[in-house]
């Protein structure tokens, strides 16, 4: 019998450098948990985001997309959201008309201070794709694997080699921070 | 060929020139063949004469007049015209250097709605060509036999998609306007068709543009006769970062697709020229019209209608919506 595995999604982020990177970072000091199916790409300014980067993530196979950036208004460069809001409505409302489905396409506004919306916006990002599945759509015929998959695991041994076999590294029961769940 | 309208773009072409005016007039001759116009350049008073104007200008002459830095006149109908402010605004050609001479305009035809009513038959001559929006042509040719045909044809039942749903017929903006100005609109709701695979679910939706772009032979004629498209290395040329693989593989001809109609989204005119200069009969009208209504719903915005309003994506609003952002 063979157990029906849970779908990886593989999706390219867009972080704006200003805010919503610093909101991922911080999310990341915060030791808060969400899903790391997505691939983050830095970008200076939402202002940045053209088009063509979004298709060509879906042309290397990517099965969803996200854009997130600086809240209107609070942009480092003063107005590069405002414009990229413009563009990316249209380009959202063009892809949807082509048959894109609505849920692969995400934007967001997140401040560097905002981990938990961060964080609440990764799950349901990572969480609508899921939910659509595999993206054939605009797929290059080259490219069915061009992004990797997601390593899946359940516990940190399956994808990485224990600790105690690499040579230097500290061991787990040893005089510092060991064992106890420390 | 429309007479009364052929005479007055060459007598207003002729002035021009002998005046010293301008350069040079952009306008239309007799293509090679029948059911079809070429554009032509006029640098001397007598090469005016060669001008005509008929229901086949489906070309777009702004194209022709962009990036030109001598005086140049163009003969230009309403969605030329709109074409010609746009590329004023964007510094493609200076406005002291541009006279336009206006024709209104009562549509233009396709000539493959015309072949298909004929079934195959050879089209020799345009024997008729009315100067009435709901007139009748007639085209006529032989075959090899000797048997020879005439079809009466008409008018509406062969336009241009665009041209049934046509805003502004008669020119904006114009220096001079060569006859008398005809109905503004059409009659057709471009915001009722703009939009023909909304109905759809997604599924069929992305079955639809698959097939209305399935025979793109990326000759990139559409790119070529478009006014809006004048960069000096078009996407698809771009090597490295290569956005858009040379191949016929549909990926590759369908971001095609996507990005020429978004570099042209707010500043598209629905001048039709794209679909009549494509060898395969590709409705590329399917994405631009969709953005072009989106741009109105959006931002109110309708390219071309002054050389100073910036496009809409180029400029911006603190409240514009936002319904996709959460």
């Amino acid at each position: 019998m063979k157990e029906i595995e849970l779908y990886e999604p593989r999706i390219v982020a867009f972080f704006c450098h200003w805010c919503s990177y610093g909101a991922a970072d911080l999310a990341g000091v915060s030791r808060m948990e969400y899903p790391a199916s997505f691939r983050a790409v830095r970008i200076p300014c939402t202002g940045r985001m053209s088009p063509k980067f979004i298709l060509h993530a879906l042309r290397q196979g990517a099965d969803g997309i996200w854009v997130s950036g600086c809240h209107p208004g609070d942009c480092h460069y003063g107005t590069g959201n405002y414009h990229s809001r413009r563009r990316l409505e249209l380009l959202k409302n063009m892809l949807d008309y082509i048959g894109i489905e609505e849920g692969r396409i995400h934007f967001s506004w997140i401040s560097s201070a905002e981990a938990e919306k961060f964080q609440q916006m990764a799950i349901r990002v990572v969480e609508a794709v899921r939910g659509l599945g595999p993206n054939t759509r605009l797929v290059k015929s080259v490219c069915s694997n061009c992004i990797p998959p997601v390593p899946t695991c359940d516990t940190m041994h399956e994808c990485y080699e224990p600790l105690e076999e690499i040579p230097g590294a500290p061991r787990p029961n040893g005089s510092c921070c060991g064992g106890n769940g420390l | 060929m429309m007479k009364t309208r052929t005479e007055a773009i060459r007598a207003a072409a002729r002035t021009l020139l002998e005046e010293g005016r301008v350069d040079a007039v952009i306008g239309y001759v007799q293509g090679t063949i029948p059911l079809r116009a070429q554009p032509f350049v006029a640098y001397t008073p007598e090469e005016c004469d060669r001008f005509i104007w008929s229901s086949f200008c489906g070309g777009n002459l702004a194209s022709i007049a962009s990036g030109r830095t001598d005086r140049v006149a163009v003969v230009a109908q309403g969605c030329v015209s709109r074409n010609l402010n746009g590329l004023v605004h964007e510094n493609r050609i200076q406005r002291e250097n541009l006279y336009i001479i206006g024709v209104p305009c009562i549509g233009m035809l396709d000539q493959r709605k015309v072949e298909a009513k004929l079934f195959g038959r050879n089209i020799e001559f345009l024997k008729r060509d009315p100067e009435e929006d709901l007139g009748e042509i007639v085209v006529g040719g032989c075959n090899a036999m000797g048997e020879c045909y005439e079809e009466v044809i008409k008018r509406r039942d062969v336009k241009r998609d665009n041209c049934y749903t046509c805003m502004h017929r008669n020119p904006v903006g114009a220096d001079t306007v060569v006859v008398e100005p005809v109905s503004e609109t059409a009659g057709g709701d471009i915001n009722a068709v703009a939009t023909p695979w909304m109905r759809f679910d997604a599924d069929r939706r992305w079955e639809e543009f698959a097939k209305n772009f399935e025979d793109c032979i990326r000759c990139y004629a559409c790119r070529d006769v478009c006014p809006l498209c004048y960069c000096t290395t078009c996407f698809v040329d771009e090597s490295n970062p290569q956005w858009c693989g040379k191949t016929q593989d549909s990926a590759d001809v369908q971001t095609f697709h996507i990005l020429r109609a978004f570099h042209c989204a707010g500043r598209c005119t629905d001048c039709g020229a794209c679909e009549s200069a494509c060898p395969q009969g590709i409705k590329m009208r399917r994405l631009t019209s969709m953005l072009e209504k989106d741009v109105r719903t959006l931002w109110g915005h309708e390219p071309g209608m002054d050389s100073t309003t910036k496009p809409p994506l180029s400029t911006y609003r603190p409240d514009d919506p936002e319904d996709h952002f959460k």
